[in-house]
């Protein structure tokens, strides 16, 4: 167990000392989603109506669960990247924990979505989104922010194992995931949308997680919405974690 | 654990199936302490997937792999603390140092920082790679990527090592460090397997060959004892004009007790002793006034050997399957 957690930093030490190395994918995921923000705000925000909040204020929090689940491209990339190189193989030779691989991409993620999270904010403060949140509500959101991250890390992962290119792991990630965050709360209020579509954004966890942030952060009616995101990063991280380490060990074993 | 006369490894009816393809069918391989055994064979023959099976990679189906008399399977835990591994890929990180690099696998083998890095600077002053050290691997040569991959695979000091195609795709005088580089090691007393395609490869390294095709071992032995079996010395005759090769077929034909060969201006015939044979070879050439360009004696190569026990060349283009898998 204390070799899980050694193997697991030292990997996590390893994806983040690159990073900076290879800039295309930390820019990617700062810069763009920025660019997502303004153009929402400035673009279509004037079009889309949501009562009681700011547009700015509506869409920060969904702008960001929106961005954190994308975040987890790093982990199908890389994964999908140490695979063909043959580090997996390297690693797989060494008398390393085996889910450590899986365990320090993910814990790196942690780090990279929470630089993500904190360039979003402070964009958002200075285009005028404000808090309508106690300080303990905001670290809260903050908690569950990187939890729901963490998770989508896992999903990211299975993918990034399953796929056989990189460029594979970016289409299909993309179609899964842009759709699931768009038919959300996370842009535009729910109930502005077609029955049939409405029914599914209700039910989408992203609509949960949103509204669970918007909640913590602007003092919206809660309901069991908290709750529900905890439990659904808690469902996604317990069934992906373990048929993503499943699929690592059978990827080694063959 | 293993005795001096334990073998280093020992492999026994080992199988391997992807699907429907046998990769390995059967093969039996031992290898003494301090030896090097070089595994040749055609793409696609089972080098690899023997290798991946030896360092715990791949489950095998059937058989029994031991590696200093540890099981590939049951003990592959412990295992994988003795032995190193260096692929055909070069299998470190682009994006770290050469020193990140060695001193993450120190690490992973469950050393302190500390250790791991001074183990890190003390491998890159071996192989030369000091003054890179602080450098992204992506600024390497190709080289340089196969020194540093070497020198992880021997972070922990291990008794056995795991060479696939160590100079795969490497510049002639890259190659020739690397050979240095191993022949280093074994002088040490390091194990060494390492499959190569090339020839001239294993006849310099490998103290003993097993040359491997469809995934079973056809050959084995000492380069020497090889080279053996498909015969002694030969004469090799290059004439000017290809014109005249029935002719001279004809003029050598009573010296040796096989029939001369032509290929092109070449013929080459079989001789069982080496006196005498250039200066009779020339007298008859000259009085059935063929002209010759060059002629010679020549040993048996390691190709010559392939080509004879596998009816194809050694380096097939195709890429090998079971990497696809």
């Amino acid at each position: 167990m204390s070799r899980l957690v050694s193997d697991t930093l030292v990997i996590a030490e390893r994806n983040l000392i690159r990073l900076p190395r290879a800039p295309d994918l930390l820019i990617a995921f700062t810069v763009q989603p920025v660019m997502f923000v303004l153009l929402f705000v400035y673009v279509f925000g004037g079009a889309i109506s949501t009562p009681g909040y700011e547009y700015v204020d509506f869409l920060i929090p969904g702008i960001i669960v929106q961005n954190i689940a994308f975040g987890g491209f790093v982990t199908a990339l890389g994964l999908n990247e140490d695979l063909h190189k043959g580090l997996i193989d390297r690693f797989r030779s060494l008398p390393m924990a085996r889910p450590a691989v899986l365990a320090g991409r993910t814990l790196s993620d942690v780090v990279t979505n929470f630089l993500s999270v904190v360039v979003l904010l402070v964009t958002g403060l200075i285009i005028g989104f404000s808090f309508h949140a106690s300080v303990p509500e905001v670290v809260a959101g903050l908690a569950l922010l990187i939890l729901f991250g963490y998770a989508f890390s896992w999903v990211f992962a299975l993918l990034g194992l399953l796929v056989s290119s990189p460029e594979s792991a970016n289409s299909v990630g993309f179609l899964a995931v842009f759709p699931l965050t768009f038919i959300s709360s996370a842009f535009v209020p729910v109930d502005s949308m077609p029955a049939g579509l409405q029914w599914f954004a209700e039910i989408n966890p992203f609509t949960i997680v949103v509204n669970a942030m918007r909640a913590l952060w602007l003092g919206a009616p809660a309901g069991n919405d908290v709750w529900g995101a905890v439990v659904w990063s808690l469902v996604i991280l317990g069934v992906f974690a373990p048929l993503a380490v499943a699929r690592y060990r059978r990827t080694a074993g063959q | 654990m293993a005795n001096a006369n334990e073998p280093a490894i020992s492999v026994t009816g080992l199988v391997k199936s992807f699907g429907d393809v046998r990769a390995l069918d059967g093969v039996d391989l031992y290898v003494p302490p301090g030896s090097v055994l070089g595994l040749l064979g055609p793409n696609g023959a089972g080098k690899t997937t023997a290798v991946r099976v030896l360092t715990t990679l791949l489950k095998p189906d059937a058989g029994t792999v031991l590696v200093t008399g540890l099981d590939v399977v049951r003990d592959a835990a412990e295992l994988r603390g003795r032995i190193g591994l260096a692929g055909q890929y070069a299998a470190v990180d682009e994006n770290l140092t050469g020193l990140e690099n060695l001193v993450m696998v120190g690490r992973l083998y469950g050393e302190r920082r500390a250790w791991a890095k001074r183990r890190g600077q003390e491998l890159l002053e071996r192989f030369d790679l000091v003054e890179a050290a602080d450098r992204p691997v992506k600024t390497y040569s190709g080289g340089m990527r196969r020194r540093l991959d070497l020198a992880a695979a021997l972070v922990a000091r291990p008794p056995v090592l795991f060479l696939d195609e160590p100079t795969t795709g490497l510049d002639p005088r890259s190659r020739l460090e690397v050979w240095a580089t191993i022949e280093g090691l074994v002088a040490e007393g390091t194990t060494v397997l390492l499959t190569t395609q090339y020839l001239d490869e294993a006849d310099r390294l490998a103290d003993l060959i097993a040359v491997i095709d469809r995934g079973r071992v056809i050959a084995e032995g000492t380069p020497d004892e090889l080279k053996d079996r498909v015969g002694g010395e030969r004469l090799e005759v290059h004439l000017a004009d290809a014109s005249a090769v029935a002719t001279a077929v004809r003029a050598l034909a009573p010296m040796s007790d096989e029939p001369p060969v032509a290929d092109g201006e070449t013929i080459r015939l079989p001789v069982t002793q080496r006196s005498g044979t250039i200066v009779e070879a020339v007298r008859r050439l000259d009085d059935a006034g063929v002209a010759v360009d060059d002629l010679g004696l020549r040993r048996p190569t390691l190709d010559d050997v392939f080509l004879a026990l596998t009816g194809h060349a050694a380096e097939a283009a195709d890429d090998e399957e079971e990497k696809a898998a």
